[in-house]
């Protein structure tokens, strides 16, 4: 058959590279600041945007989307035209995805430090950027699947199976987990509400981790470990059962992130079954990355690339063990709300994907530029530096959350909490911040080696901008002999409806029942919606990104009961536009902070003084200050839009309440302005700590005024 | 089991949910592995070999390619 000369084009691959690199480090620098912000809680006094509640999602959102998601479309447009024998359908949508992507980075960047933020974790980003990443993404898509139309090979590879998951999963979670009302340019509320809102959330969450951070990583890994091993992947076979069975299986986990909280018990067993049974194909995907490396062992002690290939691909087995493990209720009990989670989060992404992402960047970065590695030695410290830091980070949180979960628990002989003081369990774990952020410092380090080794690589060599290949164009007549998965694989379109529609199954047999049958969220009576002041209130908590310490959601156990109050009801959450249980307690949860008698509960002069100087209140305590909201009038204009828009989401406030709404809100913040005073403070009536304490004050108070109603007092 | 099915129980028709999901999941399994297993070794053989350049075809006791 005649060959077809064709080219490929670097630049693209060049584009995303250098972008990783950058974000990667700037993601990475902003985490060793919030890992420094814990231990040395007043380093930054005074600057909100550098508070660790707008730093955390800036953080998380630059590794996630910025460091890793630059990684995948690196290795996406340089592996995707090789695999298919054809140049990528448009260098134009490639460009545009690019910068695209790039400013959404950029956006996200500014925005969180500023306080815009939807307060869902990993979905912080206002309204008009998340319309931007699904036209952007669309544009991804878009050219990924022509490409894979006008392909020359006739068998698609793996590789471009897990892409094409990605995409289609990634699109669909992102648009059902971001539709918001907006009540300004930056502003908006999630339709969805409390329980629901969180099983939507975690739903997001969850695949976000499985089809952000997993699968696209997967077909990096079919590539570049056979590239660089010069083997072929060690059972083919297997990859393609690995594949339906993972995408299959991880939509439904998503739960799992919402164990012994008040949503029904049924999602929550389907939530724990997959999960267990997510570990067959994940292994399933480490195993045959292992063995790829069969005959080559004896070169990984001296590649660098190797080695990282390796300890990416078996941190991938460890954390898809425990990701199962920590989803067993009785194991979650532990865990959940403590540093465990980070510790297991973190061997995900600084060893998988850091270590995945480091490996291509040194294999892709001499061939790029036609030449060799300027030093395999700075490359093997790299990778030294890493494992070590790695290690260094995650072993002493896994104590910290050990130690932690198991003194809240404890109790004394007589039957009170042994700890009733949340603090002397913070300080107890203290140290093991410490060693913590000396594994990010030494994993940082390494990647700064890594900067200055590929930047000497780059500039020792010549940028090969195009390459040039020839293969037989394919001959389309065998594509309609095929029957079964085969005929699948010919069709992309096809194979992409069908990746769709094993993901939506997962997501609607979740969604359904939990929208539609009223008997999951339990209506209360006495819950009532948030008053004027209370709602700015809670705006504020989520602008300073309160959620990143503090949970919302007390679980059915006695040493939580016993500490803060009540445990958490579904009926109590259905005015929360978006949910606020939080998934970290580094300080102490506030479902129940307004009730009276519930350990965490403080009057209002307490909470100024305590917003004005943590470490006065509690000398040990590692908050950070916030004297900007003592200081910052609050901003009530928008009070009037956020009732309608709350309105049209369904929550009852009288028709035409929006109007008398700024009336009720300065009574009540008189209210306790005159409170504050009355302890001495000097205040004026329109700050916005008055808001915040409202909203505190009111949390978790509700379902006692049903009590008292009853009691008849 | 019994707390799962008895919750699972009070919600009307719920009970079908993961049933029909489990029964797709595991028909859909039992074909793709049956597919699998049917698929020739020489197919096998040249997909896998797909990522790897035409020399490597050739030499497959090469050296990593590095």
């Amino acid at each position: 058959m005649e060959l077809q000369k064709f080219t490929y084009d670097n630049r693209l691959a060049r584009m995303f590279m250098f972008a990783t690199i950058l974000w990667g480090l700037v993601g990475m620098l902003v985490g060793l600041i919030i890992a420094l912000q814990l231990i040395f809680p007043t380093m930054i006094t005074d600057v909100a945007w550098l508070s660790f509640g707008r730093l955390r999602p800036l953080h998380t959102n630059a590794v996630i989307f910025a460091f890793v998601g630059n990684g995948m479309f690196t290795g996406i447009y340089y592996s995707t035209p090789r695999l298919l024998k054809t140049p990528m359908f448009s260098e134009l949508l490639g460009k545009i995805h690019f910068w695209g992507w790039q400013l959404i980075i950029i956006a996200a960047a500014i925005t969180l430090p500023l306080g815009f933020t939807v307060g869902k974790e990993y979905a912080e980003l206002e309204w008009p950027i998340d319309i931007a990443i699904a036209a952007v993404w669309v544009v991804f898509g878009l050219n990924l699947i022509m490409t894979t139309i006008k392909r020359r090979t006739k068998h698609i590879y793996v590789a471009i199976w897990f892409y094409i998951a990605t995409f289609v999963t990634v699109a669909v979670l992102h648009i059902v987990n971001s539709i918001n009302i907006p009540v300004s340019f930056l502003k908006s509320y999630p339709v969805y509400a409390g329980i629901q809102d969180a099983l939507v959330q975690w739903w997001y969450g969850h695949n976000a981790v499985a089809f952000f951070l997993t699968t696209p990583y997967l077909g990096l890994m079919y590539y570049f470990v056979p590239k660089a091993a010069n083997r072929p992947v060690y059972s083919y076979k297997l990859s393609i059962i690995h594949f339906w069975a993972l995408i299959f299986l991880y939509i439904w986990a998503g739960p799992h992130h919402l164990l012994y909280s008040s949503l029904p018990d049924w999602a929550q067993a389907l939530g724990v079954v997959f999960s267990v049974m997510l570990i067959a194909p994940s292994w399933g995907g480490m195993i045959n990355g292992l063995l790829t490396l069969r005959g080559v062992w004896d070169k990984v002690r001296e590649s660098a690339v190797l080695k990282m290939f390796v300890v990416g691909i078996t941190a991938y087995g460890m954390a898809t063990f425990e990701g199962p493990l920590l989803s067993l209720k009785s194991v979650n009990a532990l865990s959940h709300f403590t540093d465990w989670t980070i510790a297991h989060v973190h061997i995900g992404a600084l060893g998988w994907n850091g270590m995945i992402t480091f490996g291509m960047l040194y294999w892709l970065m001499p061939r790029l530029f036609n030449t060799k590695l300027f030093s395999e030695k700075l490359a093997n410290t790299h990778f030294w530096l890493a494992t070590t830091g790695m290690l260094f980070f995650a072993i002493p949180l896994y104590f910290a959350g050990f130690t932690q979960s198991l003194m809240w628990k404890e109790f004394t002989e007589e039957g009170y909490l042994k700890y009733p003081n949340l603090i002397e369990t913070v300080v107890q774990i203290l140290p093991m911040y410490y060693i913590r952020a000396f594994g990010g410092l030494l994993y940082i380090s390494g990647v700064i080696i890594m900067i200055y080794n590929l930047l000497k690589t780059a500039k020792a060599g010549q940028f090969v901008a195009t390459e040039e290949d020839q293969a037989p164009a394919m001959d389309k007549s065998l594509l309609l002999k095929d029957k079964g998965h085969r005929k699948i694989e010919g069709k992309p379109v096809l194979f992409t409806i069908l990746a769709l529609v094993a993901i939506l199954i997962g997501g609607i047999v979740e969604f359904v029942p939990m929208f539609m049958v009223k008997s999951n969220v339990p209506a209360i009576a006495s819950v009532q919606p948030y008053t004027p002041l209370e709602l700015q209130g809670r705006d504020i908590y989520i602008r300073e990104g309160c959620y990143n310490c503090h949970s919302q959601m007390v679980r059915p156990f006695r040493s939580e009961v016993e500490r803060y109050g009540d445990y958490t009801k579904a009926g109590e959450t259905v005015y929360d536009h978006p949910f606020q249980f939080g998934s970290k307690r580094t300080g102490p949860d506030l479902a129940r902070a307004g009730v009276q008698g519930s350990l965490v509960n403080k009057p209002n002069a307490w909470h100024y003084n305590h917003f004005l100087d943590p470490q006065k209140l509690i000398p040990q305590s590692i908050m950070p200050p916030y004297p900007w909201l003592i200081r910052n009038d609050l901003n009530i204009s928008n009070t009037p839009k956020k009732i309608r828009v709350m309105q049209q989401l369904g929550v009852p406030y009288p028709e035409g309440y929006a109007e008398k709404a700024i009336d009720d809100l300065k009574a009540q913040a008189a209210l306790i302005a005159q409170d504050l005073r009355n302890n001495g403070i000097e205040i004026d009536d329109n700050k916005e700590v008055i808001a915040l304490i409202a909203y505190i004050q009111r949390l978790g108070t509700d379902i006692h005024k049903s009590s008292a109603r009853a009691s008849g007092n | 089991m019994k707390i799962v099915t008895k919750t699972l129980e009070g919600i009307a028709d719920i009970q079908i949910f993961p049933i029909i999901g489990l029964i797709i999941f595991f028909s859909f399994f039992v074909l793709l592995i049956i597919h699998v297993i049917r698929i020739s070794s020489q197919d096998i053989e040249t997909f896998s070999h797909l990522p790897l350049d035409e020399n490597d075809h050739q030499n497959e006791s090469s050296e990593p390619n590095l």
